[in-house]
């Protein structure tokens, strides 16, 4: 059974010309110990489908339709204190600004052992154990030293590695990580990576990565959903659909991105911007800027369908069986 | 070097971090300064593209803003085009400054918001007098519009009006209104989305052929700096540490410093590689190691890196600081799996 299992998720925002979706239809599930990457441009939706699962839509934004099942259990009509404790205890998250999710008045010690606490029963003494034990085990030298320390005295990289221990300390079977290296440098970064796959393999915690990189969903990721304008458009696994996309839109954005070792006189390019959510055309939202639009593109919105691993969202590929 | 445009040498840049001198006379302490740039050696041969790259903290966007005389260098000389930059007052504009221009990192703060965009492009024309006519400068103000794929209607808007890639079609366009030749391009790309990413790099590429620009491109995304660059200058804590022309810095990188970076970009054609991560951050540039700067990182380190600096020096077809290259003692093999 999947872990965390969404269904035809859509949350809209009421507005003055009435009310605009945000995301838009969106199913996925993710089994235990599976790197899920969530990739897009801004204002996509990658970043609104998780919080969602974690129940931190900002009002007056609110789920319309759909459902989202952990473990079977509908969670996104519990009750707000309900939530609360489920956020941290069976679904952790990681934010992209190590220095603006801790505290800076309280050691990192203190930020643990509170986590700890809360969620699992166990003495201050025993909280204080397992926070040093998370410390070794994302990576920070001289656990029991640094941990009366505060988080001003630790570098960019060693913070977000706190940031990964205060999301994992309660043991959930599920973490948001959105955009958890993009404020990190490249040396770093890849160190982040390296941990974050280390720990999804060791605990079992499944992980939703939320990126705009596809350079860093190639060296996370198990399974990559492509979002565009509030959808969907591909999901499946990493290998084929970033080095066969099938939709038009993962062609081109695959094709647009610069790489080391290729110096070619033209960037392959998408024409146009993707539309805001207030103005997105009938039918596929992708059609303005496709170059194998089709008479159907312009009113008829396309599924995600296919087999069993991959889907894709276009009516070019609806006839061919995945 | 055949026809460089511009030449920096021992180009250096100091902030003061001390404590008020009244301070430091009742408590003691002593002065304190950081290092921001400390001796940086390039020229940019004309219409072609020098590439700077490193991790934040590097000094890398504060010799863009030493070019442009945004802030003055404590040491050092900037000649453009046989003009000394260096000892003019931060601010003023000398007789060369319509010949150099800047492209900004972020499109929604470097516009002006209540400005329409037709004011936002004409003003550098209007304050350098390139097109004192109002009417000639809209006419010219319409041209660069199209030019860089928007519409001369497009000047009636306000930058709000406009997304992400747009707004850096706006800013070049800006840039480019006096006619100049070099433009600093500090990160010009990386607050865009990929796929907007690449009409920037193709526009601007399309604009140094058609103009016979000079560009110093910024930036820490080592694949846009491959597509655009002809010659890169890898920068580690205020040092310059190889530089290179672009084919040679990708293909057999020297510095210990530049194989990590090369390392460690997240490649989408190499999926779960399962590598030695490099270990350790940059440090603290208050306090850099002394010796080489990168000594604490670096396989290759012994006790000579850990004492003294090493000298920018020729080595093959590119300039290197490494005690480790210029010795002999790496063997660019056996170092790639190092790291």
């Amino acid at each position: 059974m999947a872990l965390l299992s969404v269904e035809n998720l859509t949350v809209a925002f009421p507005g003055r010309r009435g009310s605009v979706n945000a995301i838009e239809d969106v199913s996925l599930s993710i089994s235990p110990g599976e790197i899920l990457g969530m990739v897009g441009e801004s204002g996509a939706g990658k970043s609104m489908t998780g919080a969602a699962i974690i129940g931190l839509i900002e009002p007056p934004g609110r789920i319309v339709k759909g459902g989202i099942l952990l473990e079977g259990q509908r969670i996104d009509t519990l009750r707000p204190e309900e939530m609360r404790r489920i956020r941290g205890r069976r679904i952790g998250a990681i934010f992209q600004d190590p220095l603006t999710s801790l505290n800076p008045v309280l050691t990192v010690g203190e930020q643990l052992i509170e986590t700890i606490q809360t969620h699992l029963r166990l003495s201050k003494a025993e909280a204080r154990e397992r926070a040093i034990d998370w410390l070794r085990r994302v990576g920070i030298p001289a656990p029991e030293a640094r941990i009366d320390t505060y988080p001003h005295q630790y570098s960019g990289g060693m913070r977000q590695r706190v940031v990964i221990a205060l999301a994992l300390c309660a043991e959930p079977r599920l973490v948001i990580a959105d955009e958890p290296t993009t404020a990190l440098d490249v040396s770093v970064q890849a160190q982040i990576i390296a941990l974050l796959r280390k720990l999804a393999r060791e605990t079992g915690v499944a992980v939703i990565l939320v990126t705009h990189d596809m350079g860093v969903i190639a060296e996370t990721a198990d399974r990559v959903a492509v979002m565009y304008a509030g959808r969907i458009v591909e999901v499946g696994p990493v290998a084929e659909v970033l080095t066969a996309p099938r939709h038009p839109y993962t062609r081109g954005l695959m094709a647009s991105i610069p790489r080391i070792g290729a110096r070619p006189d033209v960037l392959p390019q998408i024409e146009g911007a993707m539309p805001r959510p207030d103005a997105r055309p009938g039918g596929c939202a992708f059609a303005p800027r496709c170059p194998h639009r089709m008479d159907i593109c312009g009113h008829t919105r396309p599924d995600l369908n296919g087999g069993a691993t991959l889907s894709v969202a276009c009516h070019l590929t609806e006839e061919v069986p995945a | 070097m055949r026809d460089p445009i511009l030449t920096v040498s021992g180009l250096k840049k100091s902030f003061d971090l001390s404590q008020p001198f009244v301070t430091r006379l009742m408590k003691g302490g002593e002065r304190r300064y950081v290092h921001a740039v400390d001796g940086v050696d390039f020229s940019i041969e004309r219409g072609t593209t020098l590439s700077l790259v490193g991790e934040s903290g590097c000094g890398k966007s504060t010799v863009a803003k030493l070019l442009m005389g945004l802030t003055r260098p404590t040491g050092g000389s900037i000649r453009f085009d046989g003009h000394e930059l260096a000892g003019i007052r931060a601010g003023q504009p000398s007789v060369v400054r319509r010949r150099m221009q800047m492209i900004f990192q972020d499109p929604y703060a470097s516009l002006n918001p209540r400005w329409r965009v037709a004011r936002i492009i004409g003003e550098p024309m209007k304050s350098f007098a390139t097109h004192p006519d109002p009417v000639a400068r809209r006419k010219e103000v319409d041209r660069l519009l199209e030019f860089v794929g928007l519409s001369a209607a497009d000047g009636e808007k306000f930058p709000h009006e406009f997304s992400g890639g747009q707004r850096q079609r706006i800013s070049i366009a800006r840039a480019i209104s006096t006619k100049p030749e070099f433009l600093v391009c500090d990160e010009p790309t990386s607050a865009l989305d990929v796929s907007v990413q690449a009409q920037i790099l193709n526009l601007m590429r399309e604009l140094q052929k058609e103009l016979g620009l000079t560009y110093l491109f910024i930036s820490h995304d080592l694949a846009v700096v491959n597509y655009i660059s002809d010659q890169i200058g890898v920068m580690y804590l205020g040092r310059l540490v190889e530089l290179a022309s672009a084919e040679r810095i990708f293909s057999t990188p020297q510095h210990p410093y530049t194989r990590l970076l090369l390392e460690t970009v997240p490649d989408i054609t190499m999926a779960h590689r399962d590598m030695d991560r490099p270990a350790g951050e940059v440090p603290n540039p208050i306090t850099p190691p002394p010796g080489c700067h990168f000594n604490p990182r670096c396989p290759l380190v012994n006790d000579r890196c850990r004492a003294e600096a090493p000298a920018f020096r020729v080595h093959g077809d590119a300039q290197v600081r490494c005690h480790a290259v210029q010795e002999g003692r790496s063997d660019p093999k056996k170092l790639r799996k190092v790291g």
